[in-house]
């Protein structure tokens, strides 16, 4: 092409996003032999991944041999309400163990066990402990590897390259990408990439809400730009909010605190010291779960120090849903603490020398942020939008989307954690589907020949991403951005009902209109205000999403609480997932889709019991 | 701590530009990089700052506070005086790109030059055992985050400029934790002498002291280092029995055991050159 307006490259598989699953994708892809190019709106190695803390779960049996993919299986199902496609989970817990060890091949550094195999630790939901971790850095180890060892397995890196649209050709069940467009972010020149394949792997969209635990690049970017080319979205309406965000002082509201501080034995109390979480513990949970403060600490006693506990495991670590939505209880009850959180207790139960050594950032983010020294002080705490189990519908075993040649891995893509996520098998999910998303995409690419991308396209993608410097007045996107979140928290949030979420589409449909009137001033180079205002169009498209979703689902399961349905609905709602789609006239389409069928041999494992 | 701060902000990009001056707001636990968001959003909406995620885990917001290299999102308001001058400029050992965003992609090209980690073969059983407190050291160093300050502070970078020949302390810190990785197989020592200039150190620690993760970057790492590629190259007693003694530099007693004695591990290998 010859187009002056923008620089053009040519790779067989492009990867979007240079986190866990974009690096991971993109080394299996470089090791098939293609050329490949892999696409990152910050430097390589900021990625989100790298605010990872606790640990990546793999049922790699070294803490406890009783552990095995299909434990780890039935608690990722369970965790998720049942709403996973229970093949992905399957891949998930079968492979995880691979992808870790491999991890440590490609030189990533966990702690230890004893005798001297890569140490595991409890974690939220998870019969065993299985989280390998780095003290509470587990995913900056995590990056930084795939990052040394990806950059040396020949894929091209393209830094602080944000991209606006996806391009395809074809129509319905032949359409397929060709390309994409974007614009580098030093200096507001645009960017046309060819390809066969793209592995979307750009992460979630937590900054659609105003308490977040999430990085400015969280805008839902890959959702969006896969749903307007055709792709479905899925689950949508589950979002978890991790219940230990800091929520005191100002500044730092939403920065996550790790879920490993109640791994090592921290506890819950409200403000009268009382320990929170028996009184929330649901019949689903309430077999393997301890009833008293005894035996809590006794399976905590045990199982940090290394003993295959015979007790019940600690209410404190239920899935992340079950004790976000119990803070927020106590809180609204009038029991929270003066920050309107709770307390979140690790000083009285561990000495100051295990605290500094097991949870170093924690300690360094509050005394630093907070002006808390955690050993010696309670932390206070509440839930923060931390991550979302909805995103790109993709097939199982491909993790290929609808449109052909687009394959999603990660947190954008849905379908792995059904209704809610558990506490580490984030990361194993990147590196469990990075690697299939690149294994597909690169089978693709080899398949297939390059096509070229319609020129009016490419003009017409032009336009759009010029538009806000073409208009002498309008909104200021910062600000815009700033009423969605709070929107979002208000009436999308933790709880929800009817008429909150019609108000919450009724503002999105305001903020739509909005966005297509802001105005940017200044020129391209590293203009944060443009660069904030074609976000803005990608947050609101899984603002809807979400909104649409969460008013169609008339239960309450996993990370979509509803106050007008409070309970699970076995009947219906049980059985399908909510997929989205973008529609003839431009408008969102809602569809329920019934859960693949679960085989035999499969549910007999899910029925088996430990 | 006032209602209101006075901030100053380098505006401009690689061929000059100025401070500008603005006021905004403050709040408890208030951090710089707030103040700079502040202003973003309310009075200058074209202002580049780098961040990600502003709980001083990624280290994309470096910048220089009154001349220090810092964090923005570490650094709090309340730690000036009232009235006192707040001057927050980009990192200087880096090109400017605009305003607090500099190019460091010259570290990217350097951490690409450095060969990577090459394994002995696993335990029978398949695990690698390594004792914790075999690791504790080089665990110290991998909490890098990245931040480049060491880079912007070391002065053989900052006022000599020296980065054809000089990798600089964060890359020595990677080239450390390699070599004092148990499992690993590759010998550096030539490399570091003479691709990345280690000799060209000469431990003035400006490094460890704007480590936000505080390594111990001079002594933990560079120092060991040094100390390896003297035994190796200036130990005349060593030189000789590496040269008449046939024997390969990996089988030196400060070395670990390769596991697979008689493969080429032994040699140092030239990294791939990458697209």
């Amino acid at each position: 092409m010859t187009d002056k307006n923008f620089e053009t490259h040519e790779h067989d598989v492009l990867v979007i996003g240079a986190g866990g699953a974009g690096l991971r994708a993109a080394i299996e892809a470089s090791a098939a032999g293609l050329s490949v190019g892999l696409i990152c709106k910050s430097l390589l190695g900021k990625a989100h991944t790298v605010m990872a803390e606790g640990g990546v779960a793999a049922a790699l049996g070294n803490v406890e041999p009783r552990d095995n993919w299909k434990v780890h299986f039935r608690d990722t199902m369970k965790g998720g309400r049942y709403l996973n496609q229970w093949r992905m989970a399957q891949l998930h817990a079968m492979e995880a163990p691979d992808r870790v060890n491999e991890l440590e091949e490609w030189g990533a550094i966990f702690d230890r066990t004893h005798d001297g195999k890569i140490l595991q630790r409890n974690f939220g939901g998870h019969t065993y402990p299985r989280l390998a971790h780095v003290g509470d850095r587990t995913g900056l180890e995590m990056i930084r590897t795939l990052q040394q060892h990806g950059i040396h397995t020949g894929m091209h890196v393209y830094m602080e390259c944000t991209l606006t649209r996806l391009f395809t050709a074809g129509e319905g069940d032949d359409k397929r990408v060709t390309g994409c467009f974007g614009y580098w972010r030093e200096n507001g020149k645009f960017v046309v990439f060819k390809t066969k394949a793209i592995v979307m792997a750009s992460g979630g969209i937590g900054r659609i809400f105003k308490i977040n635990s999430n990085s400015w690049e969280c805008t839902g970017d890959g959702q969006a730009l896969a749903y307007l080319a055709g792709a479905e979205l899925m689950d949508m309406e589950f979002m978890q909010f991790h219940p230990t965000g800091m929520v005191w002082p100002p500044s730092v509201r939403g920065t996550l605190i790790t879920e490993g501080v109640r791994g090592e034995g921290g506890t819950l109390r409200n403000k009268d010291g009382k320990r929170i979480m028996f009184g929330y513990i649901p019949e689903l949970y309430a077999s393997d779960t301890a009833k008293t403060e005894e035996e809590a600490d006794l399976w905590l006693r045990e199982s940090t120090t290394g003993i295959a506990s015979k007790a019940k495991r600690t209410p404190d670590l239920l899935p992340r849903d079950i004790v976000a939505r119990a803070i927020h209880t106590e809180v609204k009850a009038g029991r929270g603490s003066p920050h309107g959180g709770v307390f979140l207790d690790i000083a009285t139960r561990r000495s100051a020398e295990d605290i500094k050594k097991k949870l170093p950032a924690m300690y360094h983010q509050f005394m630093e942020l907070g002006d808390v020294d955690i050993t010696k002080e309670p932390m206070e705490v509440g839930p923060t939008g931390h991550y979302t189990m909805g995103g790109i519908k993709v097939d199982p075993n491909t993790q290929e989307s609808r449109v052909k040649g687009l394959f999603a891995a990660g947190e954008c893509a849905a379908g792995m954690h059904g209704s809610n996520r558990l506490g580490g098998n984030s990361l194993s999910d990147l590196l469990v589907f990075g690697r299939i998303a690149g294994e597909h995409a690169a089978k693709f690419a080899k398949s297939v020949q390059a096509k070229e991308t319609d020129k009016g396209a490419i003009e017409a993608a032009e336009k759009e991403a010029l538009a806000p410097f073409s208009r002498d007045e309008g909104p200021n996107p910062f600000l815009l951005h700033e009423d969605l979140m709070n929107q979002m928290q208000k009436y999308v949030g933790i709880m929800r009902n009817e008429a909150d979420l019609a108000s919450g589409l009724k503002e999105v449909e305001r903020l739509k209109d909005a966005q297509s009137r802001i105005s940017v001033t200044g020129n391209r180079h590293y203009n944060a205000a443009w660069h904030e205002s074609i976000d803005m169009r990608n947050m609101l498209i899984v603002s809807e999403a979400m909104a649409r979703a969460a008013a169609q689902r008339k239960e309450s399961r996993g990370g979509h609480a509803r106050e007008d349905f409070t309970e699970m609905d076995k009947e219906h709602f049980a059985k399908v997932n909510i997929v989205l789609r973008y529609g003839k006239g431009g408008d969102m389409e809602l569809e329920e889709v019934a859960l693949p069928p679960v085989p035999d041999e499969i549910k007999k494992i899910l029925e088996e019991k430990e | 701590m006032a209602d209101k701060a006075t901030i100053r902000v380098f505006r401009g990009n690689e061929d000059g530009g100025e401070f500008k001056e603005y006021e905004v707001e403050t709040y408890t636990g208030m951090v710089v990089l707030d103040a700079i968001h502040e202003i973003q959003a309310k009075q200058a909406p074209d202002l580049a700052v780098r961040w990600n995620c502003k709980a001083g885990r990624c280290g994309s917001c470096s910048a220089e506070v009154n001349g220090k290299p810092r964090l923005l999102c570490m650094t709090r308001m309340s730690h000036f005086a009232e009235g006192e001058a707040i001057n927050v400029t980009p990192m200087r050992t880096f090109p400017i790109i605009k305003d607090l965003v500099t190019d460091v992609s010259w570290n990217y090209e350097m951490a690409k030059k450095i060969p990577e980690f090459k394994p002995r073969p696993r335990d029978a059983d398949g695990h690698w055992r390594m004792q914790q407190y075999d690791i504790d050291r080089i665990q110290e160093f991998r909490k890098c985050i990245e931040c480049f300050m060491c880079q912007n502070v070391c002065h053989v970078l900052r006022d000599h400029d020296k980065k054809k020949e000089f990798a600089g302390p964060r890359f020595f810190i990677h080239l450390a934790t390699l070599e004092m990785h148990p499992l690993d197989t590759l010998d550096r020592r030539q490399m570091m002498k003479d691709d990345f200039g280690l000799g060209l150190c000469n431990i003035t620690r400006c490094c460890t002291e704007v480590c936000p993760e505080h390594i111990q970057i001079t002594d933990n790492g560079i120092i060991p280092m040094k100390e390896r590629v003297a035994d190796d190259f200036y130990d005349p007693v060593r030189w000789l029995l590496a040269r008449f003694g046939g024997k390969k530099k990996k089988s030196l007693p400060i070395v670990q055991s390769t596991g697979d004695a008689g493969e080429d591990t032994h040699k140092t290998k030239k990294p791939k050159k990458t697209a």
